[in-house]
């Protein structure tokens, strides 16, 4: 603690600092661009400028309240009907912000993991194959294809695959919130949101969760809001902190964690918030 | 006296109020089927009524007051569906939902006489339908869509937002997350409102007094064409119901054997409806348990 405090006297004077993410094997596939939510007449985030790299995974920390959710939900347009969302977000060179966009094919590419486990009431199987067979995929061996590899991808198969016929609400929390990114990587997304994934399950489930996402990045860019500190340093590669509606910092997460540039994320990382 | 003792005291009045209303409701239960059961048999359930001799029976009654039941939810539930899935999935919290939701509360606490008036003035005389199937089904959609559409709202309130929510993510539509997310999911307590509805609209009996009437011309169960008049499957006749008759009965019946027919009548309303309940929490369950586990 004494440590640290004088580390903050010395180096941190910084109101804001954002470092975008710059690695030539990783490009930019997702980025906003001043961006703005307001809920109703309130102004929940105040220009959220932030890229990602593909094929990395990028946490977004910061105390309650303070828009990660609100970002996040963005992304995806999840807050369609409940905010309004200005500004650039710019997926693939397509600004996926405008009303032109098909939002039901964009949120098929951009796929998103909630906080409580959501599983459907239907069976295991049907939960992961039912919204493609509402895109027409009708073939019963490409459908059980899929469904397998989506629970193998997410860990699951081994202790499902006999079971697929039951219903997924008997499932424990943690192989329902697995199912639900199974669920949501069998429409072939390219990025996954997941919005504190992990706050309902045990320490083993959340621990087996990480390495799951560990394995995913391969497939999928990966966007994780978590309030779980050690759980940011261990999975991703860039940090986002947020506080009051704004991006107060962004970088690698190793520099976010040891060598912070505004005093509020230094405070906020060692534990000294509030 | 220390706060056990009260406690003790609230409980014991509670039990004794609730042991109360159980007690009175058994012994109306008793009481009626103490009376009616010995009356029951075959000929009493199949037999048309006879207005001056002993020996009717309720057949033509029974079999309007199912007929009736079948015509007012296929014609209620589609409307309630659509309006429950409107008001709850659909429709922003502004006037005109505040507006549709009081009506609907005015609606469905309208004393049922009330409704089957409005049934007479406007179905029979101004519509021309008569004391028919049809007036009557008309009266009853009005006295069950108000409460059949509270209890699709109510069961769709049940299903979390997450699961809506989803839905979207997965790239689906509102419509589409509505049918095959959600109404699946609510179907079992969806079908134990209808069910229960269903036996509320059984037991109704003001609200047809004046639009299905209070005759029940003998019918013809070899004839299934919905044209012909003594067809059971013609909408345009008039159909005392089960518990129509037991009123009318009661006020003006002059066979010799009224008493009885009123009892068995009365009997078989309530296993009728007793039945409607059972069923109700029967399939409510099951269906649950289908959705729910292996
Ligand atoms: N649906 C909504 N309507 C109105 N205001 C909202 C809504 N959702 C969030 N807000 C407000 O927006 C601000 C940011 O909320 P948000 O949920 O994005 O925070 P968060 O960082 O995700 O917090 P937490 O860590 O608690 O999940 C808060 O002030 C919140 O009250
Ligand atoms: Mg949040």
């Amino acid at each position: 603690m004494f440590i640290n405090n004088d580390v903050t006297k010395g180096t941190v004077m910084q109101e804001r600092h954002v470092v975008q993410p710059n690695d030539p094997g990783h490009p930019i596939i997702l980025s906003t661009e001043d961006l703005h939510v307001f809920y109703g007449k309130k102004e929940a985030l105040f220009e959220g400028d932030l890229q990602f790299g593909s094929n990395q995974i990028t946490a977004l920390i910061g105390p309650s309240g303070s828009g990660k959710s609100t970002y996040l939900r963005s992304l995806n347009r999840m807050n369609d009907r409940i905010a309004t969302v200005t500004g650039k977000i710019m997926y693939r060179g397509v600004d996926i912000n405008q009303p032109a966009i098909d939002v039901y094919e964009m949120r098929r590419r951009v796929g998103m993991v909630f906080q409580r486990p959501n599983p459907f009431a239907k069976s295991i199987y049907d939960n992961i194959a039912f919204a493609l067979r509402l895109r027409g995929t009708t073939d019963k061996h490409e459908l059980d294809e899929i469904v397998e590899t989506s629970l193998k991808q997410a860990a699951l198969w081994d202790q499902v695959k006999d079971d697929l016929n039951k219903s997924a609400l008997a499932l424990s929390g943690g192989q329902a919130q697995r199912l639900c990114i199974a669920r949501a990587i069998a429409v072939k997304p390219d990025i996954l949101l997941l919005d504190e994934p992990a706050s309902a399950l045990d320490p083993v489930s959340t621990g087996q969760l990480e390495d799951t996402l560990l394995d995913l990045k391969q497939h999928y860019t990966i966007i994780i809001v978590t309030h779980n500190m050690q759980q940011a340093a261990r999975i991703s590669e860039y940090t986002a902190f947020f506080n009051q509606g704004r991006v107060l910092e962004y970088d690698t997460t190793s520099q976010i964690f040891t060598n912070p540039q505004v005093q509020v994320t230094s405070d906020y990382v060692s534990g000294n918030f509030g | 006296m220390n706060s056990k003792k009260q406690n003790k005291i609230a409980i014991g009045a509670l039990y004794g109020i609730a042991g109360l209303v159980v007690l009175i409701l058994l012994a109306l239960l008793g009481y009626i089927l103490a009376s009616g059961l010995p009356q029951l048999s075959w000929h009493f359930l199949t037999a048309p009524a006879k207005a001056f001799l002993k020996g009717g029976g309720v057949g033509v009654q029974l079999f309007n007051s199912f007929y009736l039941l079948i015509l007012a939810m296929a014609i209620s539930f589609p409307i309630a569906l659509g309006a429950a899935i409107y008001l709850y999935e659909y429709a922003r919290d502004n006037w005109v939902t505040t507006t549709i939701r009081t009506a609907i509360e005015i609606l469905s606490s309208l004393p049922s006489v009330v409704v089957g008036l409005f049934g007479f003035l406007f179905f029979v005389v101004k519509l021309r339908l008569g004391f028919s199937i049809l007036s009557g089904a008309f009266a009853l959609t009005f006295f069950n869509l108000p409460l059949l559409t509270r209890s699709i709202e109510d069961s769709l309130r049940t299903i979390d937002l997450e699961q809506r929510e989803g839905g979207l993510a997965l790239g689906l539509s509102r419509w589409e997350t509505i049918t095959r997310v959600i109404l699946p999911a609510t179907v079992p307590s969806i079908l134990t409102g209808v069910i229960l509805s269903a036996g509320r609209v059984f037991g109704e009996a003001a609200a047809l007094i004046y639009t299905a009437g209070q005759s029940a011309p003998a019918l013809n169960f070899a004839d299934w064409n919905p044209f012909n008049i003594s067809s059971p499957l013609n909408p345009m006749r008039p159909a005392e119901t089960l518990a129509v008759h037991i009123w009318k009965i009661n006020s003006e019946g002059i066979m010799p054997d009224a008493k009885a027919i009123s009892s068995g009548s009365s009997a078989v309303l309530i296993i009728a409806i007793l039945l409607f309940n059972f069923a109700a929490r029967y399939v409510g369950k099951r269906l649950y348990k289908r959705l729910t586990s292996a």
